[in-house]
């Protein structure tokens, strides 16, 4: 009993804490902001071409994949100090929190280095977060965030052909060097971590509410089952609804052709048709598999962790619902640290970047965070130090080499073209 | 000296009365015409451009005057366009026939309590707009409070849902929109002169009478309002359909936005809006028509 950590340590509504913590704008974020009321980021980018100018430099950006010898960094890095302040924008519940409402883990990053951090959870989806910084970079202007965590399989992948990324500095980064997993290294979509290093990664695979489905499911295509009619869940979104959909269907995701699509989003058309899939759900799966609205769903592999640890662990208390790796193998994404064009502390998130990969503070945050880890040195110190075998034992925060063998990847877009095709057959699936 | 310099103002001043006068309407509608020019006009101009642009996020967008864009999202997603205007349709239609007797009782039979009774109609939509539809979404869950009681009593099949239908998506939009059609609809009920109603009764017509051919006609400028308020924004609603849909609910609402925020398909989302903003100003012309202007003047 003494081996498992604080109960009181998620007792803070994240929604109360998401209005706690927003970011307090300045005057000038004010005006930048203002645009974004209206709720048109056209409109904003238009404000903010013809309206606010920020006094930031118009750097040019770098070309994506360009060989880091090839830039000069201290354009983006001067002489290398920190300014002692990081304007950091997390998505929700992504960091330890204290019974406090506090982060061990920032507070001694704090201490160690004086770089005071404003953490905020300001990032909700990828797509929506872009939309508001992408017309600001594209006015040449600071977003207000010096480091940013984004999805891969389009979120990144966009950043780094719109060149609005700063490229890292690797001399900033041995922690990294030294103790992130070697399959987050050198990535498809950033070949050799020019512009990103991993923040957390997780599985999309099968979840399902163990009362009511009594034989496990071992494929994506025990979705497509009549079993569970109107009890199915799926993804509405472009990456994590077609990979798998393609990947159990035995066609390779990223050489697949736009033929092999039309097939995989008919056989996810017609179980829509037949009644089967119930809806194609945002991150509300989990309400609805909790609620029993689903029992048989896509998911993501921490959402399950959380779902199914007991209250007095920090979780939701539903030991029922369970996760699988499917056969054909889970997608493995990834999401992704990067500064912004323009940050005005670079210097402070890249010292930040290269503080999480130091394996003691890994291990806090991912018994804290419960999505896996970047750093496999941390499962030592989680069982040793921290005294959780809860955490350390799972194979959804540390998956064994095995899980990872089968795992495929989101799938990476040639050219915008590919991308609009692909969109062209599989949104009309998932928005129906 | 006093009387001298009294004259003296009056003498300048009275030409100058005349200028402020002439000036003083305009002057009057400064800030609204300044306010629709900067968050009205020069928005919807921007937006025409923008559907008239051809391109991509990462390569910018160019005004191409391509005009095709037009058919093309038609093309794409009419299903989703006239289904939106199927539903709120329908919803229109239900908080019409659910508010006008709300209306009319409160009218006249609240007596000295109707502010009570009005504020009662509007409490719940003092909590914000999301909060309430998801609200919808915990009670109607499948083993929520209302269908799981009633599965466990045997009463419903157990396959049976609310949730993920057209219908859960209507009513919630019905729901939603309730105050904007109760509201026009009291006010217009409420100002119906009595004695026209007393005159009717002495007439000697009946009760259905009375309604039909004198309380009725008398509150349709009411109604009139009432359809247009609430069915513009219903038309145009995503929330609903996003939190209590399922698969084929989507409405041009929910497109526009993944169009936007997902695609970044700039002149996709904003022909689709424009094409809605047209769809809904010719409706809104035609039904003028036929209900004639002068109800809206009246009730203006």
């Amino acid at each position: 009993m003494n081996d498992q950590p604080d109960p009181a340590r998620r007792p803070i509504d994240p929604a109360l804490l998401r209005g706690l913590t927003q970011r307090r704008y300045s005057r000038r974020d004010m005006l930048r902001f203002a645009g974004y009321g209206v709720g048109s980021a056209g409109l904003a980018a238009f404000l903010a071409a013809c309206g606010v100018k920020g006094s930031a430099p118009k750097a040019s950006p770098t070309k994506p994949g360009a060989s880091p010898s090839a830039i000069d960094f201290t354009k983006y890095y001067g002489d290398g100090k920190p300014a002692g302040t990081l304007n950091f924008a997390n998505w929700e519940d992504y960091i330890d929190v204290d019974s406090k409402g506090n982060s061990p883990s920032l507070q001694a990053f704090t201490k160690q280095t004086g770089i005071k951090v404003n953490y905020k959870t300001v990032i909700n989806d990828n797509d929506p977060f872009l939309a508001k910084i992408i017309p600001v970079l594209q006015a040449g202007q600071d977003t207000g965030y010096d480091l940013i965590v984004i999805t891969n399989g389009g979120g990144i992948e966009r950043m780094i052909a719109l060149g609005f990324l700063t490229p890292l500095d690797h001399k900033f980064l041995p922690n990294w060097e030294a103790n992130a997993d070697p399959k987050t290294k050198n990535p498809n979509y950033d070949p050799g971590n020019v512009y990103t290093v991993a923040w957390q990664s997780g599985f999309t695979g099968i979840g399902y509410n163990s009362k009511v489905v009594k034989t496990p499911p071992t494929s994506f295509k025990d979705l497509l089952d009549p079993t569970y009619k109107g009890k199915v869940g799926m993804f509405a979104n472009d990456q994590d609804l077609p990979c798998p959909a393609l990947n159990a269907m035995g066609f390779d995701i990223d050489k697949s052709t736009s033929d092999q699509w039309k097939t995989a989003a008919d056989a996810v058309s017609k179980a829509r048709d037949d009644g089967i899939v119930r809806k194609f759900y945002d991150q509300s799966y989990i309400d609805a598999l909790e609620n029993g609205d689903i029992v048989l769903t896509q998911a993501w592999s921490g959402d399950i962790f959380i779902a199914s640890a007991p209250k007095s662990f920090g979780g939701d208390g539903f030991p029922e619902m369970k996760f699988v790796f499917p056969q054909e193998g889970p997608i493995y994404w990834h999401d992704n640290m990067a500064i912004p064009l323009h940050a005005q502390h670079p210097v402070d998130a890249i010292t930040y970047m290269n503080y999480v990969y130091d394996p003691k503070v890994a291990a806090e945050m991912a018994d804290f965070i419960w999505y896996v880890t970047p750093v496999p040195g941390a499962q030592s110190v989680v069982l040793n130090d921290l005294k959780d075998p809860t955490v350390a034992n799972s194979p959804l925060i540390f998956p064994s080499a095995q899980d990872l063998l089968q795992a495929k990847q989101y799938k990476v877009f040639k050219d915008s073209a590919e991308k609009d095709e692909w969109d062209s057959v599989w949104q009309p699936v998932y928005s129906s | 000296m006093g009387q001298r310099m009294a004259t003296g103002v009056q003498l300048v001043g009275k030409p100058k009365a005349r200028l402020g006068k002439r000036l003083a309407p305009y002057l009057l509608t400064l800030p609204g015409g300044l306010w629709l020019l900067l968050f009205f006009l020069i928005p919807i101009l921007f937006m025409a451009s923008v559907s008239l642009q051809t391109g991509s996020l990462e390569q910018g967008f160019q005004l191409t005057w391509h005009v095709g864009r037009y058919w093309e999202v038609l093309r794409q997603y009419h299903v989703q366009f006239v289904r939106s205007l199927i539903y709120g349709s329908v919803a229109t239609g239900i908080t019409l026939l659910v508010a006008y007797p709300v209306a009319y009782w409160i009218a006249f039979h609240g007596g000295k309590h109707k502010t009570t009774f009005l504020f009662l109609l509007l409490l719940p939509f003092f909590v914000s707009f999301v909060i309430r539809t998801l609200a919808w979404q915990f009670i109607l869950a499948d083993d929520g409070l209302v269908l799981g009681t009633l599965k466990r009593w045997h009463l419903l099949p157990h396959s049976f849902h609310v949730l993920a239908t057209s219908a859960a998506v209507i009513s919630g939009i019905a729901y939603n929109f309730l105050p904007f059609m109760a509201l026009p609809l009291y006010v217009a009920i409420e100002r119906i002169d009595r004695r026209v109603v007393e005159a009717a009764h002495d007439l000697y017509a009946g009760r259905s009478q009375v309604f039909t051919r004198v309380i009725f006609p008398l509150s349709v400028p009411g109604v009139f309002a009432g359809i247009l308020l609430t069915f513009v924004p219903a038309v145009g609603d995503y929330v609903n359909a996003s939190i209590l849909g399922g698969t084929k609910t989507t409405m041009i609402g929910n497109i526009v936005q993944l169009e936007f925020l997902q695609n970044f398909h700039y002149p996709v989302a904003a022909a689709l809006s424009f094409l809605l903003m047209a769809v809904l100003l010719i409706g809104i012309f035609l039904y003028a028509k036929v209900l004639g202007t002068r109800s809206i003047q009246e009730y203006v």
